[in-house]
């Protein structure tokens, strides 16, 4: 083992028979008390014949029963809660896209294991007491916030909680204050590297190193955009709030697939139609066990987000394994004149163009009963010559990478710069001004 | 010889110019001439200002998309034939016209045309071999 190593990841390097054998004992943990505290865990369980006895080696887990985001709106707010109210500390609450929120407890243990896998998250990506964390993740009910800062206490970085939002303050922070790392969206990102680039410093002249990007999803491009512009390593940190917050994995300095904490998080790969376990390598829907929650425990929670297991070591030496960059939330799919499209592919195919920046919107309209989906590019110094003919030429090599990409036309509008609404949390990439249907689900 | 030009990009859409026009003038900044070239989505205003610079960056801190372009300047004799007598000349020393526009001088007898060559250097040497009047920006602006 190295000898830089911190004492709290070494789970991370976990030999991989005692990792499955530590799994195995914290899935039936698990399952025990989701069996005796879960009215709904229970009766599906009951429905199947099925005793947590039954558990037995790891790959039982595929007997279990799974666990739909309808089942945590179906329940609200504590329905999915396995431990009395007052072994609860803490709450947070993600907004749901109709809707109640979704309510998530966490116990003091529950807490203490958050900001245990946020440490080893930020140490994977290179970060170490000493550093300075400039933390504007959104605090409150968003777990992003409150998570992030408590695991860069516990690794003894110096943490500003200067949350969302506020651009000249976090530019001037950043300036001032010796930030060597920050976290926030990856758009919020690119955000102030436009703005401190627009204040005459260029951004490589601060002293930010470190990015932990999350929260929505971001393409490879985007990172070899952020990392050109800003001259900063950026790393991709993957949670959800069902699960724990941000913490359930992230990239190593490799920067080749997310590293899950299997110790806390047991994960499989299912097919989204059939909920079948596929191997290692093929894609599919990832689904998580939480194996060390006590407040909020969740059997089998249906992700939606696409992605697939990377198969064999990591270069950096770590064990637990991973996943590649998730490809898409399948909530976000578009489905447009019958083709599947999803915004990560829209931007992986403008960043292709090379001087395109990533300020980009895609607008859904209805026209004559046809789903109409345009996609609206802000103009750039770089971009913008002075002919009209290489402004055509623009649009049409973003049209034709969108087409290449998607096997979709789909228009492209230059539109002036700055005219993109700018988030200070997650991006809002898609404006959906189809006549609202139904939700079905 | 040669003659900046700020392009700046806009949508076409209602307010967009004027927006350009009220960030100049609250620079106190006077535009000598302009041309607009649009399409039916966008457009490329065209400006030729004393004090270019001071322009592109008031335009930029405005959040425009400025661009800067050599362009020349040539006095044509405001009569039939001056401006034939011009491009006969460049299209004789292989010069092609990107775009160009003109302006005609309050009382004075020769008009002034901005053109974009697409060799500009070269279009230096024809038009001047022709012994064609090309102003300098010092002598365009005198004007």
């Amino acid at each position: 083992m190295e000898p830089d190593i911190h004492p709290e990841s070494i789970p991370d390097y976990l030999e991989s028979g005692e990792l499955r054998r530590l799994q195995l004992a914290r899935l039936q943990d698990t399952v025990q008390r989701c069996y005796n505290n879960v009215d709904i865990f229970r009766q599906r369980m009951d429905e199947r014949v099925l005793k947590p006895s039954d558990i037995r080696t790891l790959n039982d887990v595929a007997k279990l029963p799974f666990t739909q985001k309808t089942d945590l709106r179906d329940t609200y707010p504590y329905g999915l809660f396995a431990v009395p109210m007052k072994e609860v500390v803490r709450l947070h609450a993600s907004s749901g896209t109709t809707g109640k929120p979704i309510v998530v407890g966490y116990t003091k243990d529950d807490l203490d294991v958050w900001s245990s896998v946020m440490l080893r998250s930020f140490a994977a990506a290179g970060m170490q007491s000493g550093d300075v964390l400039q933390n504007a993740y959104g605090y409150g009910l968003f777990t992003g916030g409150l998570g992030a800062h408590y695991g860069a206490e516990r690794l003894g970085a110096t943490v500003i909680p200067i949350s969302g939002g506020n651009t000249e303050r976090q530019i001037l922070v950043m300036k001032d204050f010796g930030v060597t790392a920050i976290c926030c969206t990856p758009s919020y990102f690119i955000h102030l590297i436009e703005k401190v680039n627009a204040g005459g410093v260029q951004f490589e002249e601060l002293g930010v190193k470190i990015g932990i990007f999350g929260a929505e999803p971001w393409t490879e491009a985007m990172r070899e955009y952020i990392q050109r512009e800003s001259g900063i390593k950026a790393f991709d940190i993957y949670g959800l709030s069902e699960i724990i917050g941000p913490g359930v994995g992230i990239e190593c300095v490799e920067q080749n697939g997310l590293h899950i904490f299997e110790d806390h998080f047991l994960m499989e790969i299912v097919n989204p139609e059939t909920g079948e376990i596929l191997a290692d390598g093929t894609e599919g829907e990832l689904v998580i066990t939480t194996l060390t929650k006590q407040a909020f425990p969740m059997i089998r929670y249906r992700t939606h987000d696409i992605t697939s297991i990377i198969a064999g070591r990591c270069a950096c030496g770590r064990t637990v394994r991973r996943i590649k960059r998730i490809r898409s939330r399948s909530d976000d799919m578009m489905i447009i004149r019958g083709v599947n499209v999803f915004p990560s592919q829209i931007e992986a195919a403008l960043l292709s163009i090379e001087e395109a920046v990533p300020h980009y919107q895609i607008l859904l309209t209805r026209k004559g009963g046809l789903d109409q989906i345009e996609v609206q590019v802000e103009m750039t110094g770089e971009m913008f010559g002075d002919r009209i003919r290489e402004l055509e030429s623009v649009q049409k090599r973003l049209a034709q990478a969108i087409e290449h990409t998607v096997g979709l036309r789909v228009p492209v509008h230059l539109v002036e710069p700055h005219t993109i609404l700018r988030s200070e949390g997650k991006a809002k990439r898609v404006i959906d001004q189809r006549s609202k249907r139904k939700d079905v689900r | 010889m040669k003659l900046k030009q700020l392009s700046v990009f806009l949508e076409n859409r209602p307010g967009h110019l004027s927006h350009v026009c009220n960030v100049l003038a609250e620079a106190g900044l006077d535009i000598v001439t302009m041309t607009l070239a649009d399409t039916s989505e966008f457009g490329i205003l065209r400006l030729i200002i004393r004090d270019w610079k001071r322009a592109k960056d008031v335009l930029q801190s405005a959040g425009f998309a400025v661009n800067m372009t050599d362009v020349m300047a040539i006095e044509v004799a405001d009569e039939p034939g001056g401006l034939e007598k011009i491009l006969k000349k460049a299209e004789a020393g292989g010069l092609s016209v990107e775009y160009m526009y003109a302006f005609a001088c309050k009382p004075k007898k020769n008009a002034l045309i901005v053109i974009r060559f697409d060799d500009l250097t070269r279009a230096s040497k024809v038009m001047t071999h022709a012994g064609i009047g090309v102003l300098s920006a010092a002598e365009f602006y005198a004007e």
